[in-house]
């Protein structure tokens, strides 16, 4: 009883003591991030700290939530203490704006609209092209077997779907035009994965497939770990830009005091340096000075926004994807 | 002696119904048990579950309506209850088997077989799903079989990625629960029963039917009716395999995730309910059924 007692006492000293401790030295940042998003932000947090410590003096230690976008950004809703929020999709930072978690002009709070960094859609064929898949209209043809993302259940299987509808209004189609192409585009899909990282498996390790449409960040870690001409990337004439939008948790840093903080980490994403490590993760950087400099990586082709083509990614999830949207009509009228 | 005591003492105090009533009781401290499950319960059970209720409760009857009755939706409870019963129906005859070789011979490795069978309990489902995808798609050990230039091609399916896949993997996670609970009533039954059927003349058929048969019955009810339940609430081991094609292989679950994911708290709530109800509902006919059973065998 006795050495219970003591036991109990000596690690609640404990915990006081360091907790202390840290609160007097060390502010910790959360950032609440979607999954594939984990290497690029373990190169960016301890370069974030190096560079806040030069800047002010201070320590700073950013730790990591990741899951897929919306799961995080439910989290968040639900009361996870995260201080920044960077997702890959603009709902989930909207959605958090109607809860009143992020301010309502999260936009504007930081350069390009709120978005360090982009991202597109682009292909990934097999050694040599076998299909002869070139752009979009190839993905149509019959026999061609092509493995997405459920749009209903990832944001990667909703840009693949803004892509392939835009890109028929961009080269002058009706909306009826690109519905029944995107109609086509989901009959040649023999599975629906599940998430980005699910699709890649799918095409990869199954062998399921002649293409995977996916984010460019995505396709390019893929080349590079499967590569050496197993896989090729293939770029469209014309993608769809998807933005990764980043946010300070107003909640959080009211209650934990680290506005400035988490004001600095989301400034620092603009910085060369943190616009260098993007770059490396495939990652387009919104710097055209950077950009420019890693033209080999980043093929130029032409992009249009969710915004440009839908009117706003909130009008676009609400006309196509909700139920009873324009997927869901694709897919029940069979 | 004193245990005797006391209730003779209460007994002049008490009117004599509480007496009768308290005489039944064999052990000490019915009460507390009982308050102590009922508040345990509904801890754990009761209130989350009218959480979820009330969730629903926030809903028109419209918008309730079309979140568990469009054709996606409606089209996931075909294949989640159709598959899930398949697969229940399959492990009722295949776990008998398995428990009856596990009680009645002898072999070596009987106690590694023996652990094998708890595997599905144990295994997170995500590693279920994934190694068994793993193992029937088109390139697997398995699933290379059955593709159109393989030894099974001729029978035209597929193992991964379509309802054929879901059913499959609710077979491998519902296993234990039948031969779990067969099992120890297998064990008890007595063979002399047996023996005495057949010295009396009959039939191998006979014997099981008549003699072996109504005693597990009831536990084999149980077992397919819990193989049946974890299978409809089956998330993580299905949705690598099922290949997730809206109208042919969404599972319900899915279908609860893919609202959320939409920020349809409510029409996710609604489809959580349904399920709730459908399986509170299969669930009560079952015991009902096994109930009935019990009371017909006399047992």
């Amino acid at each position: 009883m006795n050495l219970k007692k003591t036991l109990t006492l000596t690690l609640a000293a404990l915990a006081l003591g360091s907790s202390q401790l840290v609160s007097a030295q060390q502010v910790t940042l959360l950032n609440s991030s979607y999954d594939v998003a984990r290497e690029f932000y373990k190169d960016i947090n301890p370069a974030f700290s190096a560079w806040y410590k030069k800047k002010t003096g201070k320590d700073v230690k950013v730790d990591q939530s990741h899951g897929g976008s919306s799961a995080q950004a439910r989290a968040v809703a639900d009361g996870l203490d995260a201080d920044v929020v960077t997702f890959n999709t603009v709902t989930d930072l909207e959605f958090l704006a109607d809860k009143g978690l992020v301010a309502k002009d999260w936009a504007k709070k930081f350069p390009s609209n709120a978005t360090p960094t982009l991202s597109t859609h682009i292909f990934v064929v097999r050694k040599g092209n076998p299909k002869g898949i070139k752009d979009w209209d190839d993905l149509v043809k019959p026999g061609v077997q092509v493995v997405v993302v459920n749009p209903k259940l990832g944001g990667n299987g909703r840009q693949t779907y803004l892509g392939a509808w835009g890109y028929v209004k961009k080269k002058g189609g009706t909306d009826a035009q690109a519905a029944d192409f995107v109609a086509k585009l989901f009959k040649n899909a023999p599975v629906l994965g599940k998430g980005g990282r699910d699709a890649s498996g799918i095409f990869l390790q199954r062998n399921v497939g002649d293409v995977l449409i996916t984010f460019e960040s995505e396709v390019i870690s893929i080349v590079n770990e499967f590569g050496a001409g197993q896989v090729e990337a293939v770029y469209p004439s014309i993608s769809v830009v998807a933005e990764n939008p980043v946010a300070v948790v107003e909640r959080t840093v009211a209650k934990k005091g680290t506005a400035e903080v988490a004001k600095a980490y989301l400034d620092f994403l603009y910085t060369d340096e943190a616009q260098e490590i993007a770059a490396k993760h495939a990652l387009r950087p919104t710097s055209p000075a950077v950009l420019k400099k890693n033209a080999a990586t980043f093929k130029p082709i032409q992009l249009f926004t969710v915004s440009e083509v839908f009117g706003s990614p909130a009008e676009a999830q609400k006309v196509h994807f909700n139920d009873g949207g324009k997927f869901d009509q694709i897919y029940t009228v069979k | 002696m004193t245990a005797f005591a006391v209730p003779s003492a209460v007994s002049i105090t008490s009117p004599a119904v509480s007496r009768r009533r308290k005489a039944r009781r064999v052990l000490p401290g019915f009460n507390l048990t009982l308050g102590y499950t009922l508040f345990y319960l509904s801890l754990i059970v009761l209130i989350p579950l009218s959480a979820l209720f009330f969730k629903s409760f926030t809903m028109t009857w419209d918008h309730f309506w079309t979140a568990v009755a469009s054709p996606r939706v409606l089209a996931s409870y075909r294949l989640t209850f159709g598959a899930s019963l398949i697969a229940a129906l399959v492990n009722l005859v295949f776990g008998l088997l398995v428990a009856w070789v596990l009680v009645r011979y002898k072999f070596p490795g009987k106690k590694i077989v023996d652990a094998l069978v708890d595997l599905p309990f144990a295994l997170p489902t995500a590693v279920a799903g994934i190694s068994l995808t793993a193992l029937l798609a088109g390139n697997g050990w398995v699933g290379q079989y059955f593709e159109p230039n393989g030894i099974f091609g001729f029978l035209g399916i597929k193992l991964a990625y379509n309802p054929t896949g879901v059913v499959i993997a609710l077979i491998f996670i519902g296993l234990p629960f039948v031969v779990r609970t067969v099992q120890p009533v297998l064990e008890d039954t007595e063979k002399e029963l047996e023996e005495a059927a057949t010295c009396l003349g009959a039939t191998r058929w006979q014997t099981f039917r008549y003699v072996i048969l109504p005693s597990i019955l009831p536990a084999l009810l149980t077992g397919f009716a819990m193989a049946f339940a974890r299978a409809v609430g089956e998330y993580g081991s299905v949705i690598f395999i099922a290949g997730n094609m809206p109208m042919i292989s969404e599972i319900t679950p899915l279908i609860i995730i893919s609202k959320l994911e939409q920020y349809d708290y409510a029409g996710a709530t609604a489809v959580a309910v349904v399920m709730l109800l459908i399986s509170f509902v299969m669930l009560l006919v079952i015991n009902g059924l096994q109930a009935w059973q019990r009371k017909r065998s006399g047992a």
